[in-house]
């Protein structure tokens, strides 16, 4: 238990995750602390989504340990990651497209809700009262991420922002200690940008820890305390973004080698 | 009665034009309970031949509302639905019928027909599992090609395991429905009582029973759909990876659903071998498997009325259009007075030879007609007519990532 409180709430020890010969990412170690908003940033192909694969379980690091809460989640399936508490958004976005979006977020409570099949085909007292809870928070977090007026329409006729938004609630909904944004803010206008910086502040008053990957610096830098980069598959750099813009490893890797 | 009435509001207020659904489900109903009495006044009493048509055609409604859950909620291909319909059928012969005194078992057991539909159920679903188990990490196509397999091999070997099931001959005589002991009460077994063993043998109580079973499973699948785990499927049918993300177990949710699929083939499967009273390999070949999925494909992928009203049209054109269809040409060419066409005449086979053995081109032509002026289905869920229509906001998505990307 005392692990269990610890500072914190991810470890990522040595982790090494090889396709065949290549090695997309190479021994890549860093803590996140909790209740902070931690960055994994690195040029394109940097394996930064791999490390989240990795994490998340959608396939398992061929080296090296996940800690999660004091306990090696290394090889655990996608679905088992979810109830332990660690949620995701993807780089392209992954809605259930021909589901309204109050659906969407609905799906997203299915790791903390108990109806079986035959709640479900007899629709049981339980049922019932578990679907009304179920509805209440799908409402509250589309209000909460801004856009429970589009609760009823099909999530692929969102907008794009408010898809990416829908996605972060469908997250929210497995109520997370985590939260794995990738790429949160890529095709933002500036304003819906800082839109997000508002919106991660909020998610991380809820008590949710926040670690994403993002290529726009300003975002990077004005949100997160602690920033890890990548390239190549290789850690580079780890430490806060003061510490990182000064870096010269980091700023060959963005602007490569200068005569 | 709260709920009936608040049921026929819904009908009233909701557009039919948006939501046909209400409409349709109104028009099932009243169409079920007038039919029997329009078949019998249509024909002077001898309408049981009408009324047992139509019972015959829930079987393959029941099969469809299975395959639906199967198909058009979970999107998983299932090519060999039938396979779990032989094996409903052949578990309520073995159990309610003397048949097994000439297997090595030497011995009958006698069920009632309300016992084995639900262990016909149980069965179907088992197999479901036991074929689910090992094939549903495939994905899409590779899962059509092994549930393919399966429906040729399930018949096959009820024909070849002749010592246990007659092999082509199939298993007959078997045991007509009772009605339930509850029904019949303590006074059945007085010989002198007026109710007394109420076998079910009029085509009509066959149809009332069969109304009755397509009526709960309606109400059952459409509970399905709008509960935790009905979600569950439809995520699975968007995105397997997002779905497992949110923390569903995709593996298990996806052979649910497949044993769910089972059960309602091996449901309608014992019905299907009580009414007929006769079970044979032919019954449950590719064929039927396809024409259940035209069923679900025709009538509305996903949408429980669509599916209905699609497996009635399609069994009324396979079972009664098509085989009415060479004397209905004779018919026609007499009264054209085209008469020399009905006879046989070198390479011409007659007219209604000719017509028998283009019956197949016609039940083409019909299906790739509807599907193209159709493609949704007769009556699509919301979601497969926005599918087929050109989403405007999709474009301007894969645009807009683009034009920020790029920069």
């Amino acid at each position: 238990m005392t692990e269990e409180q610890s500072d914190f709430i991810l470890r990522v020890e040595h982790v090494t995750k090889r396709f065949g010969g290549l090695v997309a990412v190479d021994d890549v170690s860093f803590d996140v602390k909790r209740g902070e908003v931690f960055a994994l940033i690195g040029p394109n192909g940097a394996g930064k989504t791999t490390l989240f694969n990795c994490i998340t379980g959608i396939f398992p690091p061929s080296d090296g340990g996940v800690i999660f809460n004091g306990r090696d989640i290394a090889g655990a399936k996608p679905h088992q990651a979810a109830s332990l508490g660690i949620a995701r958004t993807f780089q392209n976005i992954r809605l259930f497209e021909y589901m309204s979006a109050l659906d969407n977020v609905r799906v997203g409570q299915h790791c903390r809700t108990r109806s079986k099949l035959w709640d479900s085909l007899f629709k049981t007292p339980f049922e019932r009262r578990e679907e009304r809870e179920i509805t209440d928070r799908a409402v509250e977090l589309l209000e909460f991420v801004g856009i429970h007026k589009h609760a009823e329409n099909y999530a692929r006729n969102l907008a794009y922002g408010q898809q990416r938004r829908l996605e972060i609630a469908r997250a929210l909904a497995t109520q997370p200690q985590l939260l794995l944004l990738d790429e949160p803010a890529a095709g933002f206008t500036p304003q819906e940008k800082v839109e997000l910086m508002r919106l991660v502040d909020k998610i991380l008053a809820r008590g949710v820890t926040v670690f994403l990957i993002e290529h726009d610096m300003k975002v990077v830098m004005g949100i997160s305390r602690t920033i890890a980069v990548l390239d190549h598959g290789e850690q580079i750099a780890l430490g806060t973004p003061e510490e990182i813009r000064r870096n010269p490893r980091v700023i060959e890797a963005y602007l490569g080698k200068s005569a | 009665m709260i709920q009936v009435i608040r049921a026929m509001r819904k009908v009233w207020e909701t557009d039919p034009r948006k939501d046909p659904n209400p409409l349709v489900y109104t028009i099932i109903t009243i169409v079920a309970i007038l039919y029997p009495i329009w078949a019998q006044l249509s024909t002077g009493g001898q309408g049981d031949f009408l009324i047992s048509i139509l019972a015959d055609a829930g079987v393959y409604v029941l099969l469809a509302i299975g395959l639906n859950v199967v198909v058009g909620f979970a999107g998983l291909l299932d090519l060999g639905y039938a396979a779990f319909f032989a094996i409903g059928a052949y578990t309520y012969a073995f159990i309610a019928s003397d048949h097994l005194l000439v297997t090595p078992l030497h011995t009958t057991v006698h069920l009632p027909f309300w016992i084995v539909l639900f262990i016909a159920l149980f069965v179907a679903a088992g197999f479901g599992v036991i074929l689910g188990a090992p094939t549903l990490r495939l994905r899409g196509d590779y899962l059509a090609i092994v549930t393919l397999g399966f429906g040729e091999i399930v018949p096959r070997v009820f024909k070849n395991l002749s010592e246990w099931t007659s092999g082509v001959n199939g298993i007959s005589a078997l045991d007509k429905p009772d009605l339930p002991f509850w029904v019949q009460g303590p006074w059945s077994g007085d010989p002198l009582a007026i109710v007394r063993d109420l076998k079910i043998n009029s085509p009509l109580g066959f149809y009332v029973i069969m109304v009755i079973l397509v009526g709960s499973c309606i109400v059952l699948v459409n509970n399905l759909r709008k509960s935790r785990v009905g979600r569950a499927y439809m995520a699975v049918r968007e995105d397997e990876v997002a779905a497992a993300a949110m923390g569903v177990n995709t593996v298990r949710v996806k052979l649910l659903a497949f044993a769910i699929g089972a059960a309602f083939s091996g449901f309608a499967g014992a019905f299907y071998g009580a009414k007929l009273s006769l079970v044979s390999p032919e019954n449950f070949g590719f064929s039927v498997s396809i024409t259940i999925l035209v069923m679900v494909v025709l009538g509305g992928m996903g949408n429980i009325p669509g599916v209905v009203v699609g497996s009635l049209l399609i069994y009324f054109i396979t079972f009664i259009f098509l085989p009415a269809l060479p004397p209905l040409a004779e018919e026609w060419a007499s009264s054209l007075g085209l008469s020399s066409l009905i006879r046989p005449d070198g390479d011409w086979p007659g007219i209604g030879q000719e017509v028998q053995r283009l019956k197949f081109l016609i039940f083409g032509l019909i299906l790739v007609l509807t599907m193209l002026l159709r493609p949704q289905g007769l009556i699509p869920s919301r979601v497969r007519a926005q599918e087929l229509v050109k989403g405007v906001h999709e474009d301007t998505t894969i645009e807009d990532v683009n034009a920020e990307t790029a920069t």
